[in-house]
């Protein structure tokens, strides 16, 4: 069980458990009208739905840590819409299904590692690092387009992800990729 | 960013607080005030509900210089300011800091109305000063700090925007949280605005008076472009009705578990000797906030408490 907090303690980004569920605090304002009580107003994103709302506290109020933990994991394979991966400490194999690896299946490739976050023993989600790596594997040859610096094509990465790059990239490029926006950063390693 | 760079980014606004502190000592030079300075520890601070004092070897550290002060108003001083640090514990936010600085000020022979007068004369003297006068950017805004400006009561702007009357069925946690939530975000633009006339139980030192069918405290508050600046008030001078106050808010703040502070005896005897006075609170460091365009104190403070020397 996570530990007790009391409304002093409430600040943005700090993790809490409400009716069995964990919740990230994204935004944080504290308030004290004249010479009223304290107020702390939150606004809660919850870390497994994803879905926000804002709610006001009052010194008095108290708060349960949200019991979380990362364990470093390696990426095995995809199976129906389950992703596997092992424990690389204890080679324990964990699935998570689609939804809760979210946008990071697009970056997701054979023995990447990544960190995973369980509440309460149960997996809830990935974090994938700043920076993945992968290879080209269709880009549309017929596109020329506007060579001046800036434009850009799509292309389908080796997950299935489609990307605007640069139009000097080709089909078996490998691309650095920064997995926080989602963009390319540059390619690492041209086809031959 | 490292700590030197976070400072050096600092200085224009450090730079503008201190011409702003100047422009306040002349303005009240100028209209004969007197500076004080009174003690920043004390063993006794103003018993207030919702204001807790640091401890500080069995002593405070003083929350506001209020008690002092009056007792130098008792004793003939008719107008009197001090601009110094106050510390409230546990008050931390992007427009708190728990060692902020305080402006207050109090004239002997005066209510509240002479105050909000001098609101309107100092803001736009300060302004004036920093070369922000009649207009200051803050965000997407332009405030004006030309009066007149608006003065409306707490039972209007609660039946306007929250839909009831504090007044008549006053509520704690309610009038907080709805002040809060839905009325002092859009309170003080482009101009700063006065909410006057506050239900008895939400002041602890300020004189009731009749308002249309009850009570009404005569303090008020001055608010601009969202940020409660000042706290000003006619003040109580009748001490019975004091110690009855001074004494239900101790009993509370036994009940709640929070420190019971002394009892107040000195500033009590004084008040025997004060007739009618007032005065108010402003804060430095928010009004530097607004005249910077700054959005967290932070900005306008050189050190927040989280930071080692």
């Amino acid at each position: 069980m996570g530990a007790t907090l009391t409304a002093g303690d409430l600040r943005k980004g700090l993790k809490l458990e409400i009716d069995g569920e964990p919740y990230l605090i994204v935004d944080f304002e504290f308030s004290k009208p004249g010479k009223g009580q304290a107020l702390y107003r939150c606004r809660l994103r919850n870390m497994i739905t994803g879905t926000q709302f804002d709610r006001t506290y009052r010194s008095g109020d108290k708060f349960l840590a949200a019991d979380l933990d990362e364990q470093e994991m390696e990426f095995l394979y995809k199976e129906g819409n389950r992703y596997h991966f092992m424990n690389t400490a204890t080679y324990e194999q964990v699935e998570l299904a689609e939804e809760s690896v979210g946008d990071a299946k697009n970056f997701l490739t054979e023995n990447l590692h990544v960190d995973m976050l369980f509440f309460k023993g149960a997996p809830i989600g990935i974090s994938l690092p700043n920076f993945v790596e992968l290879k080209v594997i269709k880009s549309d040859p017929g596109v020329k387009g506007d060579t001046a610096s800036g434009a850009t094509k799509p292309v389908t990465l080796e997950t299935g992800y489609e990307i605007q790059v640069p139009l000097f990239i080709e089909e078996g490029d490998v691309l650095k990729l920064d997995t926080r926006t989602g963009t390319y950063v540059e390619r690492v390693k041209a086809s031959t | 960013m490292n700590p030197r760079d976070i400072l050096a980014a600092k200085r224009w606004r450090l730079e503008m607080r201190s011409r702003i502190l100047h422009g306040m000592r002349l303005f009240f030079m100028e209209r004969g005030f007197t500076e004080v300075q009174t003690p920043v520890r004390t063993p006794a601070p103003a018993p207030e509900l919702h204001i807790d004092a640091v401890r500080s070897e069995g002593w405070y550290l003083h929350t506001s210089p209020e008690l002092y002060m009056k007792r130098l108003l008792a004793a003939g001083y008719e107008k009197i300011f001090q601009i110094c640090p106050v510390f409230r514990k546990g008050e931390r936010g992007r427009r708190h800091h728990p060692e902020f600085t305080l402006l207050e000020w109090y004239r002997l022979g005066a209510d509240s109305n002479a105050l909000k007068k001098d609101c309107e004369d100092l803001l736009q003297a300060v302004c004036s000063h920093v070369g922000r006068y009649p207009h200051c950017p803050y965000g997407p805004h332009t405030l004006s700090v030309l009066p007149p400006w608006e003065d409306r009561t707490v039972r209007n702007v609660f039946r306007d925007r929250a839909g009831w009357d504090p007044l008549k069925n006053y509520d704690a946690d309610r009038f907080a949280l709805d002040l809060v939530e839905k009325i002092e975000p859009a309170l003080g633009f482009p101009k700063p605005v006065f909410l006057s006339d506050y239900p008895p139980q939400e002041a602890a030192l300020a004189r009731l008076r009749p308002h249309e069918d009850l009570w009404v405290a005569e303090r008020f508050e001055l608010y601009w472009a969202g940020v409660e600046l000042a706290n000003g008030f006619s003040e109580l001078t009748d001490r019975r009705e004091q110690e009855d106050r001074f004494r239900e808010c101790l009993d509370r703040r036994r009940a709640d578990g929070r420190d019971v502070y002394p009892w107040p005896e000195r500033f009590l005897e004084s008040l025997e000797h004060l007739e009618r006075a007032a005065g108010i609170a402003l804060g430095v460091d928010r009004l530097v906030m607004l005249l910077t365009d700054a959005s967290s104190i932070d900005d306008v403070t050189a050190f927040g408490p989280e930071h080692e020397p």
